[in-house]
């Protein structure tokens, strides 16, 4: 016991000096900066959609049929980008489209980084016939291209955004099971472990208090690029006609019929497309500036 | 080196089961009767529900069923398209070369551009070229493919008026299947103006496809010059005043070029998946569309070979590429 709360109590303080350290080489990739400001916007844009939306997302207008954007020659003020085949305004759509969208990417990562996390402990920790059981499933399961597996198991499932997001969340898990199985097996033979083992701490303790937080590095860089991945194949899955079902505002979603617009209606196809793409961007750039800050191999060069 | 590839064999053995368990499971996991499903809209009657479940075993106990199913898989039989009433495997072949060769495009653009991009990028580290590179490279990763796909069939379509928005080659011309790729069927057939019209067909859905494979290979060329030309061998050939431009051609890029090699067979999973979406988009008769419009017809036959067939080839192809890798880097072999 004792030797558990000098840990702690020491940890304590390097635990900030962590923080603005991370924060200090985070900060030097400029681009990063810009990507998590432009996601914390979306994140307000989120939560206050109903407040930001000049429409609600399903009222259609229906006057005003293929309607083009205001400042591109639609004779309606009101409506900034336009409206879509049934009069509804793309702007409140989109507005109310990024409740999903980050819904998609927080549910699918926590639920794939759970699973895969806790498969890949298991794996790392047992070895012998678990980690052998355990890692072939995840073999088998990236044998598959991500976006057909998807698929296919929405086929099984039935169309619809949950079956979606659990497919997708089922696809991206064995990424996190294999980072943390190799994080957890260079991890496992160092001194600490040791210690934490001869002074009693049981198999629970060792692999999720002991082992897993200094595993966290890495992961946290997965799952960023797991967000933008949840985002945009459930996007694709919309787009396919298998993912959120219209009227869903959902970015993919508002995309499936955008193909006959394609000649009398450019900002029906342009403007869900071009919010998925800033929002995967600023994610992305997130994700480089973690890795910057968070791998110590490329933070020396 | 026949130990490596005998190893590396051994390997995925495991993984092939395990495939041929996924598909055979995948029928069977739809909901409702499997016999129903293949009947749809059609009905069946109690009599002819009996005749169907002998004929396709399903009163056979679930282990024989799969070992007759994977007996018929290495006899080459993938069943048959309860839409077409074709051999699956017909069906496939006949596509799979549509697809292969926009995958071929595509990977030969990604590389064509990205390898010198990222190797560009990283000789002049920090200077406009290589932010303004690397940031078209993230834009590339972060695209929803199929709108970037209608976006240009918008501008060079439809505006332009360039390219066709759909299709293979235009109607206007036939000529006899010899390799099943467009590009070299018109050229066999003594055609030019047929391969001129594959190549039109051809180039925007290849750009669509290459996009992501190629912001991904020029980060990773990349990351890898950076990482190569930090080496002591390179510091020791630029100190013999070796030409700069000798030192990275020779001495980094070919120790560069390894994990790149990686990189480029990992992305043929990928292609697989962005063909589906690509296909979609510009009517290309690949199996990707091919893919699509089974599900949508409910022809699970297909579905089940189709996803059988396309993660073996993209086994295949990775044991392909973990051999080049072990050719190219004799490191690996001993380990």
């Amino acid at each position: 016991m004792a030797a558990e709360t000098t840990t702690t109590t020491s940890a304590a303080p390097g635990r900030f000096s962590g923080l603005r350290e991370f924060w200090y080489y985070f900060s030097m990739n400029h681009g990063a900066v810009l990507g998590l400001a432009v996601f914390l916007l979306l994140i307000l844009v989120a939560i206050f959609a109903p407040v930001l939306a000049p429409f609600p997302p399903d009222q259609q207008f229906r006057e005003f049929i293929r309607m083009a954007p205001s400042w591109a020659g639609g004779t309606q003020p009101q409506f900034f980008l336009g409206t879509d085949e049934v009069g509804r305004d793309i702007l409140s759509r989109l507005i109310h489209g990024a409740r999903f969208s980050l819904f998609i990417g927080f549910f699918v990562v926590v639920l794939a980084m759970i699973t895969g996390v806790t498969f890949g402990l298991l794996a790392g920790y047992f070895r012998g016939w678990v980690d052998a059981m355990i890692m072939r499933v995840m073999d088998i399961i990236l044998a598959f291209p991500s976006l057909l597996l998807a698929l296919v198991m929405v086929a099984i499932l039935g169309p619809g955004l949950l079956n979606a997001m659990l497919a997708i969340a089922l696809v991206l898990q064995p990424h996190f099971a294999r980072l943390t199985r190799a994080a957890v097996l260079s991890e496992k033979s160092r001194e600490y472990v040791t210690s934490a083992k001869v002074a009693g701490a049981g198999h629970l303790r060792q692999m999720f208090i002991t082992i897993l937080p200094n595993c966290l590095g890495p992961l946290i860089v997965q799952a960023t690029l797991s967000f933008s991945n949840a985002i945009l194949d459930a996007a694709a899955l919309g787009f396919l006609g298998m993912g959120a079902q219209p009227p869903t505002p959902e970015w993919g979603t508002m995309l499936a019929r955008a193909r006959e617009f394609i000649t009398s209606a450019w900002w029906i196809v342009t403007m869900p497309g071009l919010a998925i793409l800033i929002t995967v961007l600023a994610i992305n750039l997130v994700g480089d500036g973690l890795r910057d800050a968070l791998d110590p191999k490329l933070k020396r060069s | 080196m026949l130990r490596f590839i005998l190893q590396k064999l051994a390997l995925i053995v495991p993984t092939i089961i395990g495939i041929t368990i996924a598909s055979f499971a995948f029928i069977r996991l739809l909901p409702g009767d499997p016999i129903l499903a293949m009947a749809s809209q059609y009905g069946v009657t109690p009599e002819r529900y009996e005749i169907l479940k002998h004929q396709y075993g399903y009163d056979l106990p679930i282990w024989q069923q799969y070992f007759n199913y994977v007996g018929g898989i290495l006899q080459g039989n993938f069943g048959i398209s309860l839409a077409t009433k074709r051999p699956v495997i017909e069906e496939f072949m006949t596509l799979f070369p549509a697809t292969v060769e926009l995958a071929l495009f595509a990977i030969l653009i990604a590389v064509a551009l990205g390898i010198p991009a990222g190797i560009f990028a990283a000789i002049k580290r920090g200077s406009w070229f290589d932010q303004i590179t690397m940031g078209v490279a993230l834009t590339g990763y972060s695209m929803p493919i199929f709108w970037w796909g209608l976006l240009l069939i918008i501008f060079f379509s439809g505006y332009l008026g360039w390219t066709p928005v759909s299709g293979r080659i235009a109607v206007s011309f036939f000529f006899p299947r010899v390799t099943g790729f467009m590009l070299i069927d018109s050229l066999i057939a003594g055609k030019p103006a047929g391969f001129v019209s594959a190549l039109r067909h051809l180039i925007l859905p290849a750009v669509v496809l290459a996009t992501i494979p190629l912001a991904v290979i020029a980060r990773q060329t990349r990351s890898a010059m950076l990482e190569v030309l930090g080496e002591d061998y390179v510091r020791t050939a630029r100190a013999k005043g070796l030409e700069p431009s000798r030192v990275v051609a020779v001495h980094a890029f070919r120790n560069a070029l390894i994990p790149v090699v990686t990189t480029i067979g990992l992305q043929v999973g990928l292609l697989m998946g962005g063909a589906i979406l690509t296909e979609t988009i510009f009517s290309w008769p690949g199996i990707g569309k091919w893919m699509i419009d089974s599900i949508s017809k409910r022809d699970y036959v297909s579905v089940q070979s189709g996803l059988l067939l396309i993660a073996l080839i993209v086994m295949a192809v990775n044991l392909i590429v973990d051999i080049l890798y072990a050719v190219i880097n004799p490191r690996i072999r001993v380990q």
